[in-house]
């Protein structure tokens, strides 16, 4: 599971410059991930490397504080966008199915990009569309009364 | 200052302000249970087996980190707060394995003690279990975090007694792990493989490799000829494991275990420690006298050597390009000792004795085959020695005295102190200061360097120049001396190094449990043995300088440089 990282110059200097400002601060620690991650869309191997070294953070901490907070990716996001919502509504509807179907299909889990690039996969919890369970949204459009066997031409149409 | 006063079942109990509950407890005689506390170290109140209940208090509150009140009234043992204890003890073990019976650490596992101590009849939960596999990929130290209880003492070691950071919690929720970054490997990521986390573990999730069998099977092949080297810090501590008291000198009684085991020929690290202290002085001395670099630094602690590698490459010029005692005797036994005793070298096998688990890695580096051989082929900790002790039904305490076998076994008092934080360099002192003034020392005690003090510094005048050195145990220590040295804070001469607490005598190979109460008598026990040496500095040793006569030539020569010289490896800080 890896797309090659698309760490272009510009956005590096841009992390240099971050570092810059935070060089030995490791309470900034989080406010640093958030910032490398908008510029990156996730977080490389090589970044967390290079804020572990700049704030004196052993990498170690660095990746728990990464795999602790489930916004933070270690996974670059896929072309499109797949959120499955699993608030209490949806869930007792079938949302679990829905995961399992779509883990058939694209082979992936909550958090996870498909090799091509094409998709990835999070789990919310309540669109606010709770008559309309199980719902999953798809980049902007939101997808009601989801059936687990309706997936797979959901899906197709954004393939293209 | 002023002491609290407070009331610990009933007992009236004075303490200095800021004391916790479990300490005032203690002071009282009053056991509460622990587990993940560390004292000092991981202070956390994570595991809840150290309720109580404080009158006046909403729920029961955590002894290790409610601090004492005055007049504040404690009750240890109500039935609420034993029930409480005994269903957060149930809670925990009920996704941890029921292997105990198979179990590397039934019999001395904290968890299962406690269990005992308890009460806990059944376990009436079915926890989601880990979902994390066995880590074997370090050749020293295997992590099994099905057996983890998520007490963080092993991180807590690592973070602020190592410096380290190798493993830390990763993930949440029943997903939660002691791991590297990226759940990577343990043997593929900057751990020193030093068993400070095997020592603190209350379970079997972190322990030494277990080679008991490699050894089992070259004793009992009659081709082999397996002789064992025993390091310094072994001979005070393996009688802990057959109930005789820390700092006990057990030294003939290994000797004679080990004979018992079957070894062919039972030899001393000390003499290669001996040897160690004849081409470090020297390369000393050589870099004093032409401008080498300085300070130099010493490389007999495997786990240190791989500390600098990750942390700071930039020093390992500074390194001693001394092999470790270790490998210096491996290297020999397959050469000097073969050749001697007219024994085919590839017939050798060479087990090590040590009480440590870096040991392992240092053993299995590319580049200790030095004899055209793998120098060691196997390292036991002190651990894995006394539970093969005890399989093979030796009675420790009821053995005779022996003595080490000629020549490899010969050793004097500067040897032995190898074993404890300071050792290596008093030894080289001893040496280096005869050598260079040709005068005899008066005493040969050098105070300065002893004892448990974290940083130690002294100055001792060699003909005229002042020798300034430096003495650091536990990498968070050596830590502030390479700072200060990388700052040009501090100008040294010779650093000596040690990767664990106490030095090798507070190894992670060594038995449990390990404090400082307990490094300091094993400290005691190693100077104690240094004194009952007739002979107290290694260049005195006379198998040390038959081996020059016969084999080596002079230190530092060709030979040498061949046999008990290496190099070192830059390597990434992560």
């Amino acid at each position: 599971m890896s797309v090659a990282c698309k760490c272009s110059g510009e956005l590096n200097s841009r992390m240099d410059a971050l570092l810059e400002k935070y060089r030995g601060q490791p309470s900034a620690l989080i406010q640093v991930l958030h910032r490398a991650q908008e510029l990156y869309g996730y977080l490389p191997r090589k970044v967390l490397q290079r804020v572990a070294e700049e704030l004196d953070v052993p990498l170690s901490q660095v990746y728990g504080v990464v795999s602790f907070y489930s916004f933070f990716t270690i996974h670059p996001k896929g072309k499109h966008q797949i959120s499955v919502c699993k608030g209490t509504a949806c869930y007792v509807r079938g949302a679990g199915q829905l995961l399992d179907r779509i883990k058939e299909e694209l082979g992936l889990k909550p958090g996870e990009t498909t090799e091509d690039g094409q998709f990835s996969l999070e789990v919310v919890r309540c669109l606010g569309a709770c008559g309309l369970g199980p719902v999953i949204t798809v980049d902007e459009d939101v997808h009601a009364r989801v059936r687990p066997e309706r997936l797979s031409d959901i899906l197709t149409a954004y393939r293209q | 200052m002023s002491l609290v006063t407070l009331t610990i079942d009933g007992q009236q109990v004075q303490v200095p302000p800021g004391t916790t509950i479990l300490a005032a407890a203690r002071q009282a005689g009053i056991r509460i249970p622990t587990l993940c506390y560390l004292e000092e170290l991981n202070v956390i109140g994570a595991c809840r087996l150290c309720l109580v209940q404080v009158e006046g208090a909403r729920a029961l509150v955590a002894a290790c980190v409610t601090r004492a009140a005055e007049g504040m009234v404690v009750h240890t043992s109500t039935p609420a707060v034993r029930h409480a204890r005994r269903l957060n003890l149930e809670l925990i073990m009920s996704n941890h394995p029921r292997e105990c019976l198979t179990c590397l650490r039934n019999t001395s596992c904290e968890l299962q003690q406690l269990a005992a101590e308890l009460g806990v009849g059944e376990i009436r939960f079915q926890g989601e279990v880990s979902p994390y596999e066995v880590d074997d990929s370090s050749p020293a130290i295997i992590r099994d975090p099905r057996k983890c209880v998520l007490c963080r003492r092993c991180v807590a070691v690592c973070e602020k007694v190592q410096g380290v950071s190798a493993i830390a919690v990763q993930e949440r929720g029943f997903d939660t792990v002691v791991a590297p970054a990226f759940l990577a490997p343990l043997g593929e990521v900057n751990c020193v493989n030093c068993g400070q986390c095997s020592l603190v573990c209350p379970t079997a999730a972190i322990h030494e490799r277990d080679e008991t069998e490699k050894v089992w099977a070259a004793l009992a092949d009659p081709q082999m000829h397996v002789v064992v080297q025993t390091a310094p810090a072994v001979r005070v501590s393996i009688g802990e494991m057959f109930g005789l008291e820390p700092g006990s000198i057990v030294t003939g009684k290994l000797v004679a275990a080990l004979r018992r085991l079957g070894f062919d020929k039972v030899f001393d690290t000390d003499f290669t420690a001996d040897l160690t202290i004849m081409e470090e002085g020297s390369e000393l001395i050589h870099r004093l006298q032409n401008g080498g670099r300085l300070p130099l630094i010493t490389s007999c602690s495997p786990g240190w050597i791989k500390f600098i590698e990750h942390f700071y490459p930039s020093l390992l010029p500074n390194l001693s390009t001394c092999k470790s005692p270790q490998q210096m005797f491996g290297a020999l036994a397959k050469t000097y000792y073969a050749q001697k005793e007219g024994i085919d070298p590839a017939r050798i096998f060479v087990v090590s004795i040590m009480p440590c688990t870096a040991k392992k890695y240092e053993a299995g580096r590319p580049e200790m085959n030095s004899s055209g051989y793998r120098d060691v082929d196997v390292v036991l900790t002190t651990r894995e020695l006394g539970r093969m002790l005890k399989q093979a039904g030796i009675d420790f305490d009821s053995l005779p005295e022996e003595d080490y076998d000629a020549p490899l076994g010969i050793s004097t008092g500067a040897g032995v102190i190898f074993g404890a934080t300071g050792g290596v360099m008093e030894a080289a002192l001893r040496t280096a200061y005869e050598l260079v003034t040709g005068a005899t020392l008066v005493s040969l005690d050098f105070e300065e360097v002893r004892g448990l003090e974290g940083v130690k510094e002294a100055s001792v005048n060699l003909a005229g120049t002042e020798l300034k050195v430096a003495v650091a145990h536990g990498l968070g220590n050596a830590r502030k001396v390479l700072d200060a040295v990388v700052n040009r804070e501090r100008e040294y001469h010779f650093i000596e190094i040690m990767c664990c607490p106490g030095g090798c005598i507070g190894g992670g190979g060594q038995p449990l449990p390990v404090d400082n109460e307990i490094r300091a008598r094993r400290i005691a026990a190693i100077y104690q043995a240094d004194r009952q040496m007739p002979l107290r500095k290694s260049h005195e040793n006379p198998a040390v300088q038959a081996l020059y006569r016969e084999f080596l030539g002079e230190p530092l020569g060709r030979r040498s440089h061949e046999l008990l010289h290496t190099h070192y490896t830059p390597r990434e800080r992560f």
